[in-house]
């Protein structure tokens, strides 16, 4: 068996918003392995985005525990979270997320500069086929080559996971399809592990695993016995 | 191969996206820099100026006029404790007649030894020379009069000395320290066509003087450790029994005190205003910077989700503050230094020094720049520490909406009182109380600075109403050489023109209340005075009683008296008594400090025969080059003073000088005031542009949803006005009060013009932003704005 990335033991966290208070994950357990694909899946407010943004050391769980490597992941500051996305985490965004005064060139270098190992911007440009169009800001690309740009930028550093919210949420289905195949490219050749949000059911068949959320929980785990290629998805 | 850092190229990328704004709070910045830098500036550059011009030109310490006295007296002066040097001299007043000029002039004429500069108020020689030994004809004037008359070396004029006319040649135009402002008998402004400085030889003015080895004025200088009471106690002593008057220092004389007062304008001109536009600018880029950070709260969020550290989030912005403070401080100090070689030169020019020293002031651009640069940080720290508490994830989403109140029953909502945008605007600014505060604070700012560089030319205004109009209504004033009977007002009554003459009597004294002591003149005048009026502090003339003193309110309130005290005065004319005096009236004047009394009571109480030193008439204009003629043959005046000319004067010279100064202030409150309201537009429009383009996808056309975001701008600019006047009053009320003086002074007068130009240009920089943010609304294609999140 992989090596064990994430294990979550009794995860749990509580939003409060105005008078109300929102329980986002409940007492969620979980194991996620070195290499693995796994897409998330499941309504809005089902609890995802929550896991993922703890996963990603961006937000706090109320209780429970987070490991990653061995590691305790909650109970971390804010300037141990902060090293532990500088040198472990990946992120791709449903609304990419680039600095939009920065070229495409330069929103990958601004992760590089801050990267112990880094690939050179160009080179984690050129692994999502952008490379062309690498000194283009991103109002001149396309959706698609935004959310690629926002890719490369994430394995650049050469993470050992990559978290992606939704990453085609925003994308038609011809170049969603390109991005995912960029993903799962990444995936075969540096073996990074890939957890990916979705609303889009037809993208779980290029996940090793599927995990199914509802109202904070997992409800059901699909294991694909054969991973399909990107370029075989329809939606 | 990238050279800078990707967050330095951001840096660069952003600035240049922003320029705009970053331009506006650089002009802001520099707005506040400026002020201080041209205030302290040429102040400094002024005194400096003036200290190296008195210390050239042996500038004396000590002055005294005596009617006659032996120049052996010289030898014992010279020996009291505390003298360095001593300077006799001849000085005397006299009508000048000068080709082609029909109005009378007065020649304040001093004698020169034969060996050419004196020891103390050396002459500079601007053109010429000085006169060569042995020619009595020859003359020095000072510049302004001889530029007046266009005068050069070789030009003649006449004068009538001793009631012997004599033809005079000006061999040298120079300037002294001395006569820096010189003003003639009887006037108030100096008026350099009317009033000259001659030098001429010593040899020639005693034989017409009948003053030969004799001398009528003497000046001292001091050594540094004198006591300047003490030396003037035993001048005066010596002086007595030569009919000499009260010995004064530099405080009393005129030059000097008026320059002095000028300076003293300029300084409490520049400790008042400056701080306060530097601390309004440091309050507005403060504001301003704390919400253009705000803004960038998701791409903060985004560079920590990277795993940038705080400290280099930080600083990334933090830089960008740094050079948009360096621009302003840049901009603010260049801007300065310009105006205030403007203001030095305008000062040197006006005051005719013959050089003039500029000091640099590293210290004041240094402090300017760290103030500047401090309230900036401080502004996008404290937005920067509350997007930072956030965690990424909640950073990099828009902030959650406030939670908004509804703010009148539900009822005015269903009978559709207020239209849907007007709700959005009301509840937009009571759902960001702060942030509206905050607006409002910096527009009523903007307004009151305004108000305070506005205010002082209806003050000017008000100055020149009571005091030409009210109080002074005579047309000329004649002067006489010496004191003369009142029967010398009958004289002058018959004189062509004259419709009415007034007696005017002056004497010098010591006004005394305990410790606190002033030299100033007491006037005599007739109680039913209609040209030379006292008006009191509600306006109104007032006729003087019959006995008593009336009292500047001013001086009143240097000496903390008040109607019904008793005030002790030593009389430095005639017998030299003291007496004990009580306080009748307090008068509102404006220039000088003074006592006033009824002329008869004055006379009994210099136990003399009624008499005069001059005589205020009103002219008949169309008679008026006949009178100047019959003065012009009149031995014993000394000269006159011409009201309408003094207003002009006073117009052209101080009135523009302050009118000038606050035009700067004007021109620098109105681009702070316009660089805060752009910005508040610019940000209001980032701040809401998810909301308005949800607008314009509901169907909303660009000009509705810009009435929406300008009707906010709107009333918070109407809001801050109210304050805004009430500050601008304060302010212009601590300017006033710094800026009066004994020499000069005026009543605070704001008036409403004031108050709606003030208002009127703030609402014209706000028509500004509208129409710059007008022209982005229309550029954005705010529907984009829905589909990305960047």
């Amino acid at each position: 068996m992989a090596d064990l990335v994430f294990s979550a033991r009794a995860l749990t966290k509580t939003y409060t918003s105005g008078e109300t208070q929102v329980l986002a994950l409940r007492a969620l357990d979980l194991e996620i392995f070195a290499g693995e694909v796994v897409v998330l899946l499941g309504p809005s407010g089902s609890g995802k985005s929550t896991l993922l943004n703890i996963m990603g050391g961006l937000d706090h769980a109320t209780s429970g525990q987070l490991f990653f490597k061995g590691q305790e992941l909650t109970n971390l500051d804010d300037r141990g979270l902060t090293a532990y996305r500088r040198q472990h985490v990946g992120f791709v965004f449903q609304f990419y997320n680039l600095i939009p005064s920065l070229t495409a060139y330069e929103n990958v270098a601004l992760v590089t500069e801050i990267s112990d190992h880094p690939m050179r911007p160009d080179e984690a440009l050129a692994l999502v086929g952008l490379k062309p169009r690498m000194h283009h800001f991103p109002a001149q690309l396309s959706g698609g080559e935004q959310q690629r740009v926002a890719i490369a930028r994430a394995i650049a550093k050469r993470p050992e996971v990559l978290l992606c919210d939704e990453p085609t949420g925003a994308l038609d289905s011809k170049t969603g399809i390109r991005v995912i195949e960029a993903l799962l490219g990444i995936n075969a050749q540096l073996g990074t592990t890939v957890l990916i949000i979705t609303h889009n059911a037809s993208i779980q068949d290029v996940a090793d695993r599927v995990l199914f959320f509802a109202d904070g929980q997992i409800s059901r785990i699909h294991r694909n016995e054969a991973r399909r290629a990107a370029a075989e998805l329809v939606w | 191969m990238i050279l800078m850092r990707a967050l330095d190229i951001k840096l660069f990328r952003d600035l240049v996206r922003l320029w705009a704004q970053a331009l506006a709070i650089a002009l802001v910045i520099a707005g506040g820099v400026s002020t201080v830098v041209l205030a302290v500036g040429s102040l400094r550059s002024l005194e400096e100026t003036r200290i190296a011009y008195y210390e050239r030109h042996q500038f004396a310490d000590i002055f005294a006029l005596v009617r006659r006295a032996p120049k052996t007296l010289l030898t014992q002066i010279a020996e009291i404790p505390g003298v360095a040097a001593v300077q006799g001299r001849i000085a005397k007043l006299a009508l000048l007649d000068i080709p082609q000029f029909r109005e009378p002039a007065t020649g304040q004429f001093i004698s020169l030894r034969e060996d050419g500069q004196p020891a103390l108020n050396r002459l500079y020689i601007r053109l010429g020379r000085m006169p060569e030994p042995g020619r009595g004809d020859e003359v020095v004037v000072t510049e302004g009069f001889a530029k007046a008359h266009a005068f050069k070396p070789g030009s003649h004029f006449a004068a009538i000395l001793n009631g012997r006319k004599r033809d005079l040649v000006v061999v040298g135009i120079a300037l002294s320290p001395e006569f820096i402002y010189a003003i003639g008998p009887g006037d108030r402004m100096p008026d350099e066509r009317r009033f000259a400085i001659v030098w001429m030889s010593e040899k020639a003015l005693a034989s017409v003087y009948d003053l030969d080895g004799a001398f009528s004025s003497v000046t001292l200088k001091l050594m540094r450790d004198a006591s300047e009471g003490e030396v003037i106690k035993r001048l005066d002593a010596l002086l007595d029994r030569y009919g000499g008057q009260a010995a004064y220092g530099r405080k009393d004389q005129t030059s000097h005190a008026f320059l002095e007062h000028g300076l003293d304008m300029l300084r409490n001109m520049s400790r008042t205003l400056p701080p306060i536009f530097l601390l309004v600018a440091a309050f507005l880029i403060n504001v301003t910077l704390s919400r253009i950070v705000a803004l960038e709260r998701e791409q903060i969020g985004l560079l920590k989700a990277l795993g940038y550290r705080n400290a280099a989030v930080a600083w990334h912005y933090i830089k960008f503050i740094i050079v948009i403070v360096t621009i302003g401080v840049v901009i603010g100090s260049a801007a300065g230094t310009w105006l205030g070689t403007f203001v030095t030169e305008m000062y040197g020019d006006f005051y005719r020094f013959p050089f003039l020293v500029f000091v640099q002031s590293p210290d004041v651009y240094v402090a300017a720049a760290a103030l500047s640069l401090a309230a900036a940080i401080v502004g996008a720290v404290r937005a920067l520490r509350d997007i930072m508490r956030l965690p990424p994830a909640v950073a990099m989403q828009p902030p959650a909406p406030p939670r908004f109140r509804r703010l009148l029953p539900a009822t005015f909502a269903v009978r559709n009182v207020l239209s849907q945008p007007a709700v959005m605007m009301v509840r937009n600014i009571s759902g960001h109380p702060i942030r509206a505060l905050f607006t409002i604070a910096g527009m009523s700012l903007a307004t009151g600075i305004l108000i305070a560089s506005l205010f002082l030319n209806g003050t000017m205004e008000a100055l020149i109403d009571v005091t030409y109009f009210m109080s002074d209504r005579q047309d000329a004033t004649v002067s006489f050489v010496e004191r003369r009977p009142l029967k010398a007002v009958n004289q002058i009554a018959r004189l062509p023109g004259i419709l009415a003459a007034e007696p005017f009597r002056e004497v010098p004294v010591r006004i005394r209340n305990g410790n606190i002591e002033r030299r100033i003149m007491i006037s005599g005048r007739p109680p039913d005075a209609d040209l030379n009026r006292i008006i009191d502090t509600d306006l109104h003339p007032v006729e003087l009683p019959g006995a008593g003193l009336a009292l500047s309110s001013w001086l009143a309130q240097i000496l903390g008296t008040q109607v019904g005290d008793f005030v002790e005065i030593d009389l430095l004319e005639g017998q030299r008594r003291t007496v004990s005096l009580p306080v009748t009236a307090l008068v509102e004047d404006y220039f000088g400090i003074q006592g006033m009394m009824h002329f008869d009571a004055l006379a009994r109480l210099m136990r003399e025969a009624p008499a005069v030193n001059s005589v205020s008439v009103s002219l008949d204009a169309n008679e008026r080059d006949r009178f100047y003629d019959a003065i012009k043959s009149m031995p014993t005046v000394s000269g006159v003073a011409l009201q309408r000319v003094s207003l002009a004067n006073f117009r052209d010279a101080l009135a523009v000088l302050v009118t000038t100064m606050a035009n700067i202030y004007i021109g620098l409150a109105a681009v702070i005031a316009f660089g805060v309201v752009y910005n508040s537009a610019r940000i209001s429009l980032s701040e809401r542009a998810r909301e308005l383009a949800s607008l314009r996808v509901l169907g909303f056309t660009r000009g509705e949803v810009l009435r929406i975001l300008l009707l906010e701008l709107a009333v918070l600019t109407l809001l801050a006005q109210p304050p805004g006047w009430v500050i601008g009053y304060g302010l212009a009320w601590t300017l006033q009060t710094k800026m009066a003086g004994e020499l000069m002074r005026s009543r605070l007068v704001v008036e409403h013009s004031t108050y709606v130009l003030a208002s009127a240009m703030v609402i014209a920089a706000a028509l500004f932003s509208a129409l710059v943010v007008r022209r982005r609304i229309n550029q954005l294609d705010l529907v984009t704005v829905l589909k990305t999140r960047d």
